[in-house]
């Protein structure tokens, strides 16, 4: 019963910064510059160059979001099936790149992508054609799946390492072949991991702004870049929040959809 | 045999997917040349001037400074959160559970602007203390997800045996309860000494004048154009990340396998 | 009785927490004297900072910025108070309107005798009486090319929407330069206000967008440098840095007129440290220091008896640091359009950025 009182602290606090600033940017959001209610900024995202922006996050986060998943899953299956732990060196190795700091990663790809960089010097070394796709989305799409990768292998890994081989094995005796047992076995009990993946791949990537500023050459706006632009350059601070509220719209929807799939939070990364 | 090719190729790609661009910096931090495109000889002027580039330096202290104290703070409190969460009813305790998990699923440029139009209403001066507390804030969450379940696991009993034997509060808890969830502790600690390392989002839209972190440098810093010492300092922290990481992961599971192999040949012979 | 022992214990983590924060707030506030200072990327020579601080004991906190725009919202929410900030002269001009800014107090900056009459009367267009500003570095908006990657010598914005560029071309990545490069092109004044001439510029930008490699503002000049592109819109003070790295770049005003810009040193009103500020300007305005800072950022000062130290004849008298009368004649200054039209600039340049 006294033991409650134990978490005021953190309570005080999550209502001061969590609570307090949300309700800000809903403020913010349904008012106009002289503080009277309006509902233009939410709205705004209708207008052509928002949606236009929107559609295209929409787009990129999803085509990464997929080529994560088909790129992980496969990773996944592999390392479980070698029975490599979670502290063995060959999980390590792939786990590692993720604790680079997240702007050398993305710096790494413009280094690599330039028009003169080290990709294209070597190509025309060889007198092959150049490869240019830096400042096009394409550059973005690459950018995101190196950078969120990770987030996808993990949680899939997690809940592969949690499947009872016996099951597989009954399934094996019963008579199904390698195929009938990935889909009628493996992948619905991986479910929790392959839906939060796609969430911690799908939420940051949807919501970027600096991949496609350090790989779009500026040349592509996404409603992340729309958004803190609005904030740091606009000055329109009712437009950005109002733009941000749409945005927890599609938070919201893919947290109900992980709330759906992955119930007992299997699917986590850690 | 086939399918175990196929498999190594693909885990081979990957990887090279992975390090390719990782290896890129390394070996461009040892350029002499300025241009990316060619090759100028070794060098290791650009680590020299990294060190001396006071902004850098000062920028390695904050960042190191921030994750630390944001870390430990954010521990105390969580620690304190999740046992006081754990010990209420299931309504309470759900909807606790739902605020902590806001800054965890938002997305960071949300959680950033809504610390930034805070700050400014409150009139709190950007600063150290803003970016601290908004990385105590995004932090406190790791800590009690890591956390909660070993509280889940502990039995309560035990402590409430404590207390019916006379000890203090405050005694139990350092006894009974603390050792049980220490490794929570001590993980939620680690993550959230990372995760304050990483951000830069959050951070971008804190902090105050002349306050940089590694993150907020670099990103001003390639927007000006890429410079050598950025790849020195990559490649820098990329072995220190390594090193600590092989120190604190593999060494205790290289061992145990180690040890594993050996029994198992023994047992075979 | 258990309650409140909980109570006071939580209450206590709470308190152990703030002492931290205000122990942290105290380190950092007692260092003594300090001036902080807002600035443009790469527009001061670091050293020039570090004299600062041998000299004064004033300690310098320094941040920089890469637009007007994005100087300006730091400023006004008031979150962050700057000592001394280096806008152009048309936010200036917005900044004075909003009383944003401080009078500086000239007894404080007795250097001032060493600027160019002229250039302290062509503030007067924005800042009247030279209450508020300091100019710092005066310039134009040009186009910088790499001789040996185009076919013919470069005279007109023309060329930003020759296909035979395609990809080859940095645009800035700032509204007001952006337009003021269409409408120039299109014989309007860059201060229009007119929604249709604005509206001609848009189209003519997005009919550019397919030919832009990038929208770059600090990054035209490394990027140049490294023969990245072959074409950039770039301000004139680049022009003698980027040719001493590169010698295969020129820099060229367009025929059809651009933009002729003061950036100059003004202090907010919110400042915290006023003196502290009018001593880094007065360290400014010192000629060794101007013509040291000259060298470095390689931006025309108007600092006349800077002017007269530069040793180089070729420098002192060259016409991309210091450009005639006459070829100033088609250039403009912008000005402060006001809030709606700043508002319709930044909605057809994001539709421009959207395309």
């Amino acid at each position: 019963m006294s033991k409650k009182w134990f978490a005021a602290p953190y309570l005080l606090w999550s209502v001061g910064f969590i609570i307090i600033p949300l309700l800000m940017i809903f403020f913010y959001g349904l008012t106009d510059r002289s503080g009277a209610f309006t509902l233009e900024n939410v709205v705004a995202i209708l207008s052509p160059e928002h949606s236009k922006a929107l559609v295209l996050s929409l787009l990129l986060s999803l085509a990464s979001t997929v080529i994560c998943l088909l790129l992980a899953y496969p990773l996944a299956m592999i390392l479980n099936k070698h029975h490599l732990g979670r502290g063995s060196f060959i999980v390590f190795l792939f786990i590692l790149p993720m604790w680079m700091n997240f702007l050398l990663r993305t710096l790494a790809w413009q280094t690599l992508l330039e028009k003169t960089g080290v990709i294209n010097s070597v190509l025309s070394a060889l007198h092959l054609p150049a490869l240019d796709i830096i400042n096009t989305p394409y550059a973005i799409v690459l950018g995101m799946v190196y950078n969120f990768l990770p987030f996808m292998v993990l949680p899939i890994y997690n809940v592969l390492v949690k499947i009872d081989e016996n099951v597989i094995n009954a399934a094996r005796d019963l008579g199904a072949n390698g195929v009938q047992t990935f889909f009628k076995i493996i992948l619905p009990l991986s479910i929790p991991g392959v839906v939060s993946g796609i969430t911690m791949v799908f939420v940051p990537a949807m919501t970027t702004f600096v991949i496609s500023t350090l790989l779009g050459g500026s040349k592509i706006l996404l409603i992340g870049n729309v958004i803190e632009q609005e904030f740091t350059q606009g000055n329109n601070w009712n437009l950005g929040s109002g733009l941000s509220l749409v945005l927890m719209v599609f938070i919201l929807v893919s947290m109900a959809f992980v709330m759906k799939y992955d119930r007992e939070g299997e699917g986590g990364m850690f | 045999m086939v399918k175990r090719g196929v498999e190594r190729l693909y885990l081979v790609l990957i990887f090279i997917f992975l390090y390719a661009p990782i290896a890129t910096l390394v070996v461009l931090s040892f350029n002499a040349s300025r241009s990316r495109a060619k090759w100028g000889g070794f060098t290791l002027e650009w680590y020299t001037e990294m060190f001396q580039n006071s902004s850098i330096m000062q920028a390695l202290y904050n960042t190191l400074l921030i994750a630390f104290l944001s870390a430990a703070i954010a521990t105390v409190l969580g620690t304190l959160g999740a046992m006081g969460i754990s010990a209420m009813g299931f309504r309470m305790r759900s909807l606790c559970m739902s605020v902590t998990n806001i800054p965890m699923l938002n997305a960071d440029i949300v959680t950033g602007i809504s610390m930034m139009l805070l700050f400014i209403a409150m009139g709190f001066r950007f600063g150290f203390q803003s970016v601290l507390i908004a990385h105590i804030t995004f932090n406190i969450p790791y800590v009690i997800l890591s956390v909660m379940p070993k509280l889940k696991q502990t039995d309560k009993s035990t402590y409430e045996a404590a207390l019916d034997l006379g000890a203090s509060p405050v005694y139990a808890f350092f006894r009974v309860v603390l050792p049980d969830i220490l490794p929570g502790i001590l993980s939620g600690f680690l993550l959230s000494f990372t995760m304050s390392l990483d951000d830069f989002i959050i951070t971008h839209f804190t902090k105050g004048p002349g306050l940089d972190t590694l993150s907020t440098k670099i990103y001003t810093e390639v927007r000006k154009g890429i410079k050598p010492e950025m790849y020195a300092l990559s490649t820098l922290l990329f072995a220190t990340v390594l090193i600590l990481l092989l120190l604190i992961n593999v060494t205790p599971e290289l061992r145990k396998r180690a040890a594993l192999k050996h029994a198992q040949a023994a047992a075979r012979r | 009785m258990m309650n409140k022992k909980w109570i006071a214990a939580s209450l206590c983590a709470v308190t152990l927490g703030a002492a931290v924060l205000s122990g942290c707030a105290g380190g950092g506030e007692a260092s003594g004297e300090q001036v902080v200072v807002y600035n443009w990327g790469e527009y001061i020579d670091p050293e020039v900072l570090e004299l600062f601080t041998e000299e004064t004991g004033i300690e310098v906190v320094y941040e920089e910025f890469e637009t007007n725009e994005i100087m300006y919202p730091r400023v006004a929410s008031g979150a962050v108070s700057y000592d001394v900030i280096c806008p152009s002269d048309y936010m200036i001009e917005r900044m004075i309107q909003e009383d944003m800014l401080a009078e500086l107090n000239y007894d404080n900056i007795p250097n001032i005798s060493n600027m160019d009459e002229t250039y302290m009367a062509q503030a007067e267009a924005f800042d009247p009486g030279n209450k508020y500003c300091v100019p710092y570095c005066w310039g134009t908006v040009g186009i910088l090319y790499n001789k040996t990657m185009v076919s013919e010598p470069i005279d007109s914005w023309d060329v930003l929407w020759d296909e035979q560029y395609a990809d080859n071309i940095l645009m800035q990545d700032s509204v007001r330069d952006a337009f003021a490069v269409a409408l120039k092109r299109l014989g309007y004044s860059l201060n229009s206000t007119d929604e249709a001439e604005l509206e001609e510029a848009k189209n003519l930008l997005i009919e550019q967008k397919p030919l832009v490699q990038a929208y770059v503002i600090d990054q035209v000049r490394d990027m140049m440098i490294g023969n990245e592109a072959a074409i950039g819109v770039i301000y004139s003070g680049e022009a003698i840095y980027t040719q001493r790295e590169n010698p295969d770049l020129e820099y060229v005003i367009p025929k059809e007129g651009s933009n002729v810009w003061i950036d100059g040193w003004v202090i907010p009103k919110n400042a915290e440290n006023k003196e502290n500020a009018e001593a880094f300007i007065n360290f400014l305005c010192d000629p060794e220091i101007a013509l040291m800072n000259f060298d470095y950022i390689t931006y025309s000062t108007p600092n006349a008896a800077a002017r007269e130290l530069i040793e180089d004849e070729d420098i002192r008298n060259s016409t991309i640091a210091f450009p005639t009368a006459e070829m100033l004649e088609g250039c403009e200054f912008f000005k402060y359009l006001g809030p709606d039209v700043d508002e319709i600039y930044n909605s057809k340049w994001k539709e421009v950025k959207s395309e």
